[in-house]
Parts: C-alpha cells; structure tokens; sequence
C-alpha cells in the first residue's frame, strides 16, 4: 500500500514536471508568433510593477536598514565599520536585491495569477475563451510571463537603490557615522559583474514566479477550494524555486565571472 | 421579438466553405477521467440545418459531450469530425479556428466578468481587429435579437442569471456559427426566463437554420422546442398544429454513458426502453 502510495505521488510529480515544461515553453514561444497581445502586456506591467512598488521599495529600505545595523556591530569589533556602505551595496546588489524582489513580487503577483486564472477556469472562461477561438496561453499567459520579467528586472533595481539609502539612512542617523564615505564605499567597490549578477538573475525569478502563477491557476479544480489551493501552490512552489534557482545561477555566475 | 441580427441570416458559414456532409459526427467515442468511463462507444451525427437535442438526468456525460464537439475534451477511443476534419488528435493551435466556426453557450453563461456586455458580446470581432463602428452595430444587432440592448454598457456583474444567459446566447450568435452548442441554457432558471430563453433557441433554429446541439436534462424544454416554431409575422413562437413538430429537431439520449437513443420525438415517446419510459414519465 505505502509503495503504491509512493508510485503514485512520484508518477504525478513526473506529469506535474512535464506538463509544466511544456507549458512554459509553449507560453515563452509564443512570444515570437502572432497574434501579440501588446495591450495585455502594458496592462499587466502596470499591475505587476507598478502595483508592486510600494512593497518592493518598503522592503528594500528595510533590508538595507537591517544590514547596516548587523554588519555594523560585527565589523566594529575589526574596527572596519567604514566599509558597511560596500558590505550593503553588494549584498543586495548581487543577492538580497533580487532574491526578496522575486519572493516579495511572487507573493503578490503568483498568488494573483493563480486565483485570477483559477476563478476563470472555474467559471468556465477558460473554456469559453477556448471555444471563441481564443488561445489562453497566448491571451492570458504570455503577457504576464514577459511583463513579469520585464517589470522584476526594474524592481530590482529599485530595491537595490533602496536598500542602499536604506543602509544609508541607518549608518548616518543611528549609527552615527559618515554618509559621505558610506556611499563612496558602496559605489568604488561595485564592478560590473556584481551588476550583471544581480540584473541577470531577475529575468530567471520573473520567469519562474509568472509560469508557475499562470500554471497552478490553469490547472485548477475543484471550484473554489480549488482556487484556494492553486493559489498556495503557486506561492510556495515560485518561492522555493526562486530560492533554488538563485542558488544555482550563482554558481554558474560565479563560475563564469571568476574574479568575483 | 426583434429581427434576429443580419449576421444571423442563413448561407454559407463565414469560412465561405459549404457543408456537404454531417455538420458534426461521433464515431464509437469513448472518454473516461480518473474513474470508471464517462462516455462509451458513442455514435451519432449532426446534419446540416438539424438541432438535435440530448437528454438525460444530471451526471451522464452530456456536457463532456458537448465539449467533446469542439474540441474543448479529447476522446480516449474513437473519432470526432468537426466539418469535415478529424478533431479528436488535431494540435490545440489548429483547433482555434475551427472552433472560430462553432458557437457555443455555456452552462452559466461564462461570460468574462472583467469585461463590458458589448466587449463580451463583441469578443471575436475584437480578436479579429473589426472596426469599432462596424463591432457596435453588430452587438446592438446582437443584443436587440435577444432583447437586451439596453444592456450595452453593462457589467455582467449587475445582470441576472437569465439575462447573463441571454448575453451568452448574443456572443454565440454574433459571428453567424456553423453549429451551435448550447449546455443546459435553461438549467437553474425560473419557468418564465426558461421559456424565454428556449423562445431564443426556436427563433434561430428557424430563422437561421443553424445546426445545433443542444443539452438539457428537462425534458419540458425538448418538448416546446419540438413543438414550437417562430412566427416571423407575429415575432413570436407559436406551437405546431396539434400531431405536428419541428421535422428538423430530434432527439438523443444518455444513460450512464452510452447513447441509448438517436432518433424523433415521435420514436421517442414510442420507445420501449425501461430507460427511456421512466425518463418520460
């Protein structure tokens, strides 16, 4: 019975892979055959990154703030508190800036996908759209999936700047020391890899947190407790898979950039 | 009731093609899902200008026929012909234009409720890059053929459940179908929005003569629509003169998954099936 039970869940895993790569790729060609839907793309740019804005930036602030407080306390001990400004800057440059925008955006917008799409299979839109000659992928999932990256790789580059004045603001008003020489740290020792790592990565994450969004809430059943549980699926599954992904983009970075 | 909209008028189907053999056709199809079969060995054909009507209680399969139809389900065993063409292996991106050719109104309407009436209504025609003017008119078209165009700027949100329907029906007729597929589109209405709607059905039947599949589980629907035609002259339904009905509509029925009975009202209410006897009585 328990064996049973693990062929089960393991073959159901394997279909879950598969139908998920195939999707994803079918919703990333799409991109390079008519028909576009351009104004869908805008609209869904404006929710996903506009909308998500104000969560990126508080974050980001925070972020920053926490670091210049933590880092600071250690590095006091080597009498090295003059380089919290580089300490933060690379971190959420290369790391922290991409990784909690992912998480934070795959939170709001995978949730919303999912339920969105979810309600609309329920209700029988999906398939209405289907039978008007309508192709959902194309329609509904491919703009968010290059909205989403397009608007993650902005956002990032939003909660660096804010976690970096947030560092700032905490290393002059609590920490008591020079702003002038945090923000000459923070930027002398940033070099272009560091950049190109931390804007590589959220084309991966605004990949991952759309199609994953966009997948769970097609594949729902179940009316609307189903709804709920494509939604939770959506979120943990992106979430995780950003955390994994990162993990694995930056060993290839690392490898591909040495000198870092 | 109103003229029905001009893109509702018989002739060929937009694709200009004529349809010389069965409009739609089921060969020994089967379907199951996760548990015992849905449908099994299932054969039966639509012919050009026929409506034909399946019956049978809730749970037998019939909306997982109807979508079988257009494609929205693939068979496990047989085959589907879709004018002409073998739909039950054909790619989903080749399946949108064919289904581009069918209508098809949904249980609950389904109708998009993040969109106006008229952009619902006007959904195709938007697809298509129609000009703005020309999509108004063919929605009020639409619309006054369903008596609902004072609905044009409405939300589906603030319609009710039979004028939600009523919208559906507009979406499926605006772009002249070569075959209707209507789930249940009286299901959970009152009488009288009932009557309307199926009032709706005969009027494009017989104006129209679209061919069509329709599913219901009451059979009081079959029956008005069996035995009613429109009065294009008092721009109402009308029934036949008694011992007659529409020789264009007929019957199907399911009975756990297999098609039990294919032919007239008259061999219907004939029928010795058990199945069949209890369904009527």
């Amino acid at each position: 019975m328990a064996i049973q039970t693990i062929e089960k869940t393991a073959k159901n895993l394997i279909l879950t892979v598969q139908d998920y790569s195939l999707f994803a790729w079918r919703a990333f060609t799409n991109l390079y055959r008519p028909p576009i839907y351009w104004s869908e793309f805008l609209v869904q740019s404006d929710i996903i990154g506009f909308g998500s804005l104000p969560i990126v930036v508080l974050s980001g602030l925070s972020t920053g703030g926490v670091l210049a407080l933590q880092s600071s306390a250690t590095l006091a001990q080597f009498g090295a508190t003059a380089i919290t400004g580089q300490f933060v800057s690379l971190t959420m440059i290369r790391e922290l800036g991409p990784v909690l925008t992912g998480v934070m955006v795959s939170g709001r917008n995978a949730s919303s996908m999912a339920s969105e799409l979810g309600s609309m299979v329920v209700t029988e839109q999906i398939d209405a759209m289907r039978a008007l000659g309508v192709d959902p992928l194309r329609k509904l999932v491919t703009p968010r999936i290059f909205a989403s990256i397009a608007m993650l790789f902005f956002l990032t580059i939003v909660a660096d700047a804010c976690g970096i004045a947030g560092g700032g603001l905490v290393t002059v008003f609590m920490n008591h020391q020079n702003g002038t020489q945090y923000l000459n740290m923070a930027w002398e020792h940033l070099r272009y890899p560091d950049i190109i790592q931390g804007l590589v990565k959220p084309l991966f994450f605004g990949y991952i947190l759309s199609s994953i969004g966009c997948f769970y809430g097609l594949r729902t059943t179940g009316g609307t407790q189903g709804v709920g549980r494509s939604t939770i699926e959506a979120v943990v599954w992106s979430s995780v898979l950003i955390i994994f992904v990162d993990f694995l983009l930056t060993q290839v970075l690392l490898t591909l950039f040495p000198a870092l | 009731m109103n003229e029905p909209p001009a893109s509702a008028q018989p002739g060929p189907g937009p694709s200009g093609q004529d349809i010389a053999g069965p409009v739609a056709a089921f060969c020994n199809v089967s379907i199951a899902f996760d548990g015992p079969p849905v449908l099994t060995d299932v054969s039966f054909s639509i012919a050009p200008g026929e409506t034909r009507v399946l019956l049978g209680p809730a749970g037998v399969g019939k909306s997982v026929l109807l979508k079988l139809a257009n494609g929205l389900l693939r068979p496990d065993e047989g085959r589907i012909l879709l004018f002409g063409e073998e739909i039950a292996r054909m790619p989903e991106e080749q399946l949108f234009a064919l289904r581009a050719r069918t209508g098809m109104v949904f249980q609950e309407g389904a109708l998009f409720d993040s969109l106006s009436v008229r952009d619902n209504v006007a959904y195709q025609l938007i697809q298509e890059r129609v000009p703005n003017s020309e999509i108004d008119r063919r929605v009020r078209d639409a619309l006054r053929f369903v008596e609902l165009e004072e609905t044009f700027d409405l939300y589906p949100a603030s319609l009710s459940g039979g004028m939600r329907r009523r919208v559906a029906i507009a979406r499926a007729f605006i772009r002249q179908p070569e075959l209707l597929l209507y789930d249940s589109p009286t299901g959970g209405l009152d009488p009288v929005t009932s009557t309307t709607i199926i009032e709706l059905i005969v009027k494009e039947r017989d104006v129209s003569h679209t061919p069509s599949l329709l599913v219901t589980h009451r059979l009081q629907d079959a029956l008005v629509l069996c035995n009613h035609r429109f009065d294009p002259e008092q721009g109402r339904m009308v029934p036949f003169p008694k011992g007659e009905t529409d020789p264009s509509t007929t019957f199907l029925m399911l009975e756990e998954g297999r098609l039990i009975f294919d032919g007239s009202l008259h061999d219907l209410v004939k029928s010795q099936n058990p199945f069949v006897r209890e369904f009527l009585e």
